[in-house]
């Protein structure tokens, strides 16, 4: 059914139509209006047969999910940022227990500097943690991932992270296509788990591994993932023959075959740069994208076959791998190993600043020159960056480069309007 | 007296010392759980807990009673700690019953999400303990502990309590006394060994929580402990459990003196023995054969620094505290019937 909602109401929907057992819900911006959707839908009953336990952080939040997954109940949770980080340690466990976990995260800034904002500091941060992680591009992307992501974890016996984009996903308004349970329910089977805590049927879990196993348990987990590449794009096309919709899958081209340069990105941005992208065509340049629609597991094949007639790539991301340069841009060049195509990495959209089309044309136009600097950091002011540095250099003391940056950037802004 | 049925076991000695009469001279329906042949074992022999270990001891009694009392219809969430390792390196278990280990400090959560789920399948008559040691309880899983709590979750948490970080090499934790010698509490310089005036009593933490049932437990009082567990299965919500566990490694002590101090330290006020509903006091266990602290002190090394004359102000802060928990949960009154 068609309806125009508010991204978060669109994936508590999709999540209701997946019939969890167990939702655990802690608060944090921007993800929270899921989880509170969610409490309403279980209260009034649209969910049935469903716990939905408060908790009192996000630690227990999915370490509650932990406990009802290996308890065999279908387990959601959602997070986003701090909460990403606070619930680490059961991050890593969740997924070396091989507990089928499904948690949206509205993908935030971490912190510090407190920000709200939106970029993917948080899901980058558990990059390596061993769980699927399913970036979308609209909120339709989201609900139907959500659909695909308890019906890869259940069948991979992996936990997986739906990664969108927090506020510009999350609290936008759109029109979506929610499905219909009947569809839901064909597509998506029982959760049947490989090893459930029974009464009738006593077994350990959870216990201590030394090292004459824990490589080939790793190894696993990596094989695990590793098979999903075949899994995801396989579910992906279930998912379309039911629901009647492209939605998922490892990659999405967005006329980046036979272009000379391809713009890679993940999540919402390509909604923007799919427009200044179609400008730059028109005048000639030859120029496409795509977006990394499964960050983890990595699809490298995917990607060399479709950059094999690029001669260059810029990868676009919002997250920074500090002291060395793009994560997702690493992640590129390791596919792209053994050929020759450039990749430029550019950083931008930290803690929610805003991606003009102007500002896109202009960097991918500097792009395609060949004259990005190894890190390009999108839309940076350097003469504040120059002048705090100035400042450290001339006192000791001198004070917090993020109230020093505003109280800067506030004056120059005044003494520009006078 | 009761004929013994083939499923009692014959016990071949009195317990001397005490006050407990032997199970031979009880009614068959007074026995212990663990008296009996059809006892289900649930941590069974074969783990690796040192000799005299009181966790263990009291991890068997208090999870046989909840298993007798549950129909073995009962799953286990555990704190990594102690407990966690000495039963259970893969590919063995000592664990003859449906057992989770996660995380240290979330024992209490990962319960709490099992009971959901069990509830959610309709399977009620299914009952979930999470357990961990003190460190795992008081102190780093603190915060989800006060949330099962709080959400009065259909969780019994029991809390093996043996004063300190036994597991990582005896470090302190909150749950360590005033003076006792840990590897971070050291007996040098002034007030040698853990600064007094520190600590949770988290019995008394949980009981402000309103939860429906709390008790305190002791290894050396085997039915008192069996008793407080069966309660505490007749009880639907959050329920917390301690159990009073010396540990011979951590302590100084030797492994023959478990159960005798865990009795010393109860019977000299040191640990009270209590039960609390929703909240107030029910019950206390009353002291019948009071004893100085310094008793009780005397058998381990964790607090040799004490007995020396130059700490006797150390002596004396702990025997106030002893004093202190007798007059406040008035363990000494003598009750009519023993009169």
């Amino acid at each position: 059914m068609l309806k125009q909602i508010e991204g978060s109401h669109a994936v508590a929907e999709a999540v209701a139509l997946c019939r969890p057992e167990v939702i655990s819900a802690y608060p944090i911006t921007p993800q929270t209006h899921i989880v509170e959707d969610l409490g309403t839908l279980v209260k009034d009953g649209t969910i049935e047969n469903c716990e939905f336990l408060l908790v009192e952080s996000e630690f227990g939040a999915l370490s509650a999910c932990i406990g009802s997954s290996a308890a065999g109940a279908r387990s959601y949770t959602a997070t986003s940022s701090q909460g990403m980080l606070f619930m680490m340690e059961a991050v890593y466990n969740a997924s070396g227990m091989g507990l089928p976990i499904v948690m949206t995260v509205g993908n935030r800034a971490i912190g510090a500097p407190i920000n709200i904002w939106n970029d993917w500091g948080d899901s980058m941060s558990a990059r390596d943690a061993g769980w699927l992680q399913l970036f979308v591009e609209s909120n339709q992307q989201a609900v139907d991932v959500h659909i695909q992501a308890f019906k890869l974890a259940e069948e991979l016996s992996l936990p997986v992270m739906v990664c969108m984009d927090g506020f510009i996903l999350t609290h936008s308004y759109s029109q979506v296509d929610i499905p219909e349970q009947s569809q839901v329910d064909e597509f998506l089977p029982a959760f049947e788990p490989r090893q459930v805590l029974d009464p009738a049927a006593p077994l350990s879990m959870g216990a201590m591994v030394g090292p004459e196993a824990f490589t080939e348990v790793r190894f696993l987990g990596h094989q695990k993932q590793l098979d999903a590449l075949d899994l995801i794009p396989q579910q992906a096309a279930e998912f379309e023959a039911i629901f009647g919709r492209d939605s998922g899958g490892l990659i999405k081209s967005f006329e980046s075959e036979g272009a000379e340069t391809v713009v890679i990105t993940l999540g919402s941005v390509i909604g923007t740069m799919k427009e200044v992208l179609a400008g730059m065509r028109d005048d000639g340049h030859s120029i496409g994208a795509l977006t990394i629609r499964s960050f983890r597991p990595f699809p490298s094949d995917a990607l060399r076959a479709a950059l094999k007639d690029a001669k260059r790539v810029i990868v676009f991301e919002k997250c920074l791998a500090v002291g060395m340069g793009g994560i997702v841009s690493m992640n590129v060049r390791m596919a792209l190993k053994d050929s020759d195509t450039l990749v430029q990495s550019v950083i931008g959209g930290l803690g929610g600043r805003p991606i003009t089309r102007a500002g896109l044309r202009r960097m991918f136009e500097k792009g395609l020159r060949d004259e990005l600097e190894e890190p390009h950091f999108h839309d940076i002011n350097m003469d504040i960056v120059n002048r705090e540095l100035e400042r450290e250099k001339q006192q000791r003391r001198s004070g917090s480069v993020a109230e020093n940056i505003l109280r800067d950037g506030g004056v120059v802004a005044a003494a520009k309007t006078i | 007296m009761s004929q013994v049925s083939d499923s009692q076991q014959k016990v071949k000695f009195y317990q001397t010392g005490t006050f407990t009469a032997g199970n031979r001279l009880l009614d068959e329906q007074h026995r212990s759980v663990q008296a009996t042949m059809d006892r289900c074992n649930s941590l069974d022999s074969g783990h690796r807990a040192c000799q005299g270990c009181g966790e263990a001891l009291g991890a068997r009694y208090a999870i046989d009673a909840a298993m007798r009392a549950t129909g073995n219809q009962l799953i286990a969430a555990n704190a990594t700690g102690c407990l966690e390792v000495f039963t259970t390196p893969y590919p063995e278990t000592a664990w003859s019953m449906p057992w989770i280990h996660s995380l240290f400090g979330n024992a209490s959560a990962v319960a709490s999400g099992i009971a959901a789920a069990m509830k959610v399948k309709g399977r009620e008559d299914v009952r979930v303990i999470a357990q961990g040691g003190d460190g795992g309880t008081t102190d780093i899983g603190f915060g989800c502990l006060s949330g099962t709590f709080d959400r009065n979750d259909d969780v019994l948490y029991i809390c093996y309590n043996n004063q300190a970080y036994m597991n990582t090499g005896v470090q302190r934790s909150s749950a360590t006394p005033g003076a006792a010698r840990t590897a971070t509490t050291m007996p040098v310089g002034e007030n040698p060994g853990n600064v007094f005036g520190t600590g949770k009593n988290v019995p008394l933490v949980a009981m402000a929580h309103q939860i429906p049932y709390v008790a305190t437990a002791s290894v050396h009082d085997l039915h008192d402990l069996e008793y407080k567990v069966t309660r505490a299965m007749e009880v639907r919500g959050a329920r917390y459990i301690e159990i009073f566990v010396p540990c011979p490694l951590g302590w100084g002590s030797k492994p023959g003196d478990t159960v005798k101090l865990a009795r010393l330290a109860v019977e000299s006020g040191m640990y009270p023995l209590i039960e609390a509903e929703d909240g107030e006091i029910s019950g206390v266990t009353r002291i019948r054969n009071r004893v100085n602290v310094e008793e009780y002190l005397k058998l381990q090394r964790r607090f040799a620094h004490v007995l020396k004359p130059a700490n006797a102000n150390q002596l004396e802060q702990l025997q106030a505290i002893a004093d202190r928990n007798i007059k406040r949960f008035d363990l000494c009154r003598v009750e009519e019937e023993q009169l």
